[in-house]
């Protein structure tokens, strides 16, 4: 579909998907209950940190990182992978491939559309962070602010396409759900969803530096939790860019032969 | 409208056979069977058209809508719809058709149909009041007012092809496919549908390409049918031909006021039932009118009526005439 008719239909399909994402907020509920795991990691790290810091991390650091690891996880995320494969397997892909306008836009707008649902919880946790740990568990200065939102985004672009990229596999192997297992296993290990990646050694930092992973999660929380100067955060907002550049391109790649190949073979 | 020619389409399948070694020798060596599920057809059908598909199952007549309708693309021959061809997805082509499927569905499924239908609306770019329009009308032929703001689980299957028939038809289009699209319906819904479908045609001059289990459905809407077995064409014309063709019999049903032994029926056709008095004899198109006559003279009658054989035994009957010609076909010539 033409640029200026997606736009034109935007509103209009951003309203439908909010509509949906509050139909659908009891299963948004159990997602959110699925994903507490950093306030696990926050209990371990804390009982660790109570004798001594851990690298720059405190008690009270552990506390407004991993707050801000679960109010990010709550946006900087995408189901599209296991979407594109249920929907290939039922059919249903056909029903959208009908319609004159990328499927990838519609999985894109559901996923936005859920964002102030989201934002639901993702808000009071940080509140609740302000008010265990004081003012220093979010950034000081407004231009950072302007990170916290362009790293957010782009941390919800690395899920998102890296995700349609997984779906598209499905296209060549049947089911791709494995190979989304192992990008999950990578994403827990590199993300900085478990842990902060500054903690590890060296080597596996710069190696994780290479990596998608941090820019999805660990990205966005340094930034909410105000790590940089306004140099360190330019950098890694570029990098993290830079990503979202290179999995957007994959995955229309991944996208464009899938559906091409769906077609001659017959899905 | 639609030209088809030679079209083709040949799935490939892998294979996978049973066993652990075998299972492991496949992934080096895949080997594949390809199913001609279309393996050249053509036809062409005019604008404004009613044209019901036939055949049994695995036919060949999903993926040839799906071919026209641009979803797959054929492995061999040529297909335009309206000048585009389908393959293209051109976005002017994608405005213009529509496919419907009995078994899949594009109401959300959580949301009334009210909310699918201004997402189609947006998505299809269809101007406000044509819109409201469009609407309006749909809303009063299918009689979904009550329904469309109600969440779409909560509809009966019936009340939800309605509604699925409605988002359809929102962006109006001309060439419409219809897949099997009251499967599962109660006869009544199956008439409304039929009705509809009927007027949608009349009112619009779209172009319909309809495909059913149900022969009535088939009967009721198109006057011109294409007979698909085998992923080929056996025969494109009239339903009337047709019959004629198959089961150039007729059926007398005598309605008798009193019992008869089966002796003295046998001499006027071939019985085909004869119970609680009434009789149902099967005679030559030419021979109607002597048994008439001889019915009338022999027999008790009260009541009596030729017809058709039911067009379901016609089908059946033409399916098992091509299979059989098929089977002797493959039969190995002795040397
Ligand atoms: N995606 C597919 N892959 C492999 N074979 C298929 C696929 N879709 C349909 N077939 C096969 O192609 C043949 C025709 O199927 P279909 O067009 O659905 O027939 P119909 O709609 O007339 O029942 C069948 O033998 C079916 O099993
Ligand atoms: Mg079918």
């Amino acid at each position: 579909m033409s640029a200026r008719t997606t736009l034109r239909a935007f509103p209009t399909l951003l309203r439908v998907g909010f509509a949906e994402a509050v139909a659908y907020r009891a299963e948004m509920l159990i997602w959110v209950l699925s994903t507490t795991m950093p306030l696990v990691n926050m209990v371990l790290w804390m009982a660790v940190s109570r004798e001594a810091p851990v690298g720059r991390f405190g008690e009270a650091d552990f506390v407004s990182y991993f707050l801000a690891t679960f109010a990010v996880r709550q946006l900087a995320t995408s189901w599209a992978a296991w979407l594109i494969n249920w929907e290939v397997k039922q059919g249903t892909l056909a029903m959208r491939l009908l319609r004159p306008i990328s499927p990838l836009w519609a999985y894109a707008v559901e996923s936005i559309a859920a964002f102030p649902m989201r934002l639901m919880v993702a808000v009071p946790v940080m509140l609740l962070s302000v008010a265990l740990v004081g003012q220093k568990a979010v950034p000081q200065h407004a231009w950072q602010w302007g990170f916290v939102v362009l790293s957010v985004i782009g941390g919800w672009a690395v899920a998102f396409l890296a995700n349609v990229a997984i779906g598209a596999l499905c296209f060549f192997l049947e089911s791709s759900q494995k190979v989304l297992e192992v990008w999950l296993v990578l994403f827990f290990v590199c993300s900085g969803y478990m842990y902060p990646v500054e903690l590890l050694p060296p080597t596996l930092r710069t190696i994780i530096d290479w990596l998608p992973f941090r820019y999805q999660i660990g990205v966005p929380v340094e930034m909410l939790t105000g790590a940089y100067g306004w140099e360190e955060s330019l950098r890694l907002l570029a990098a993290q860019w830079a990503w979202v550049a290179v999995l957007g391109a994959l995955a229309a790649v991944t996208w464009k032969q899938g559906v091409r190949r769906f077609a001659a073979f017959g899905g | 409208m639609i030209s088809v020619r030679g079209l083709r389409k040949h799935y490939k399948v892998h294979k996978r056979p049973p066993g652990l070694k075998a299972a492991l020798r496949s992934l080096v060596h895949r080997s594949y069977t390809t199913v001609k599920a279309v393996d050249g057809i053509s036809f062409d059908i005019r604008p404004g058209e009613r044209v019901g598909f036939l055949g049994p199952n695995g036919a060949g007549k999903t993926t040839t809508l799906k071919v026209l309708s641009g979803l797959l693309y054929p492995s061999d021959g040529e297909v335009t719809v309206d000048g585009h061809v389908p393959q293209k997805r051109e976005e002017a082509f994608l405005k213009k058709i529509m496919l419907v499927m009995g078994q899949k569905q594009q109401l959300l499924w959580d949301l009334p149909p009210a909310e699918t239908f201004e997402l189609n609306r947006a998505i299809y770019d269809v101007p406000q009041a044509q819109y409201k329009k469009t609407m309006s009308d749909l809303i009063e032929l299918l009689e979904i007012g009550d329904l469309i703001g109600k969440p779409t689980r909560q509809l009966s299957l019936g009340e939800r092809m309605k509604c699925e028939l409605a988002a359809a038809l929102i962006h109006q289009p001309r060439v419409l496919f219809l897949d099997e699209p009251t499967i599962g319906l109660d006869v009544a819904m199956q008439a409304t549908m039929r009705t509809f479908i009927k007027e949608y045609n009349e009112k619009y001059g779209a172009t319909l390409i309809l495909t059913s289990h149900y022969m009535d459905d088939v009967a009721a809407l198109c006057p011109r049918v294409i007979v698909i077995d085998k992923g080929l064409l056996s025969y494109d014309g009239g339903l009337d031909a047709l019959v004629q063709r198959v089961r150039p019999e007729k059926r007398v049903v005598l309605r008798l006021s009193e019992e008869v032994d089966a002796g003295r029926l046998s001499p006027l056709g071939r019985v085909v039932t004869h119970e609680s008095g009434t009789a149902v004899l099967q005679v030559q198109q030419e021979a109607v009118n002597a048994t008439i006559t001889r019915a009338l003279s022999t027999l008790p009658v009260m009541d009596l009526t030729v017809e058709n054989a039911p067009l379901e035994e016609v089908m059946s009957e033409l399916f098992a005439e091509s299979k059989a010609r098929r089977t002797a076909a493959s039969e190995p010539v002795p040397a």
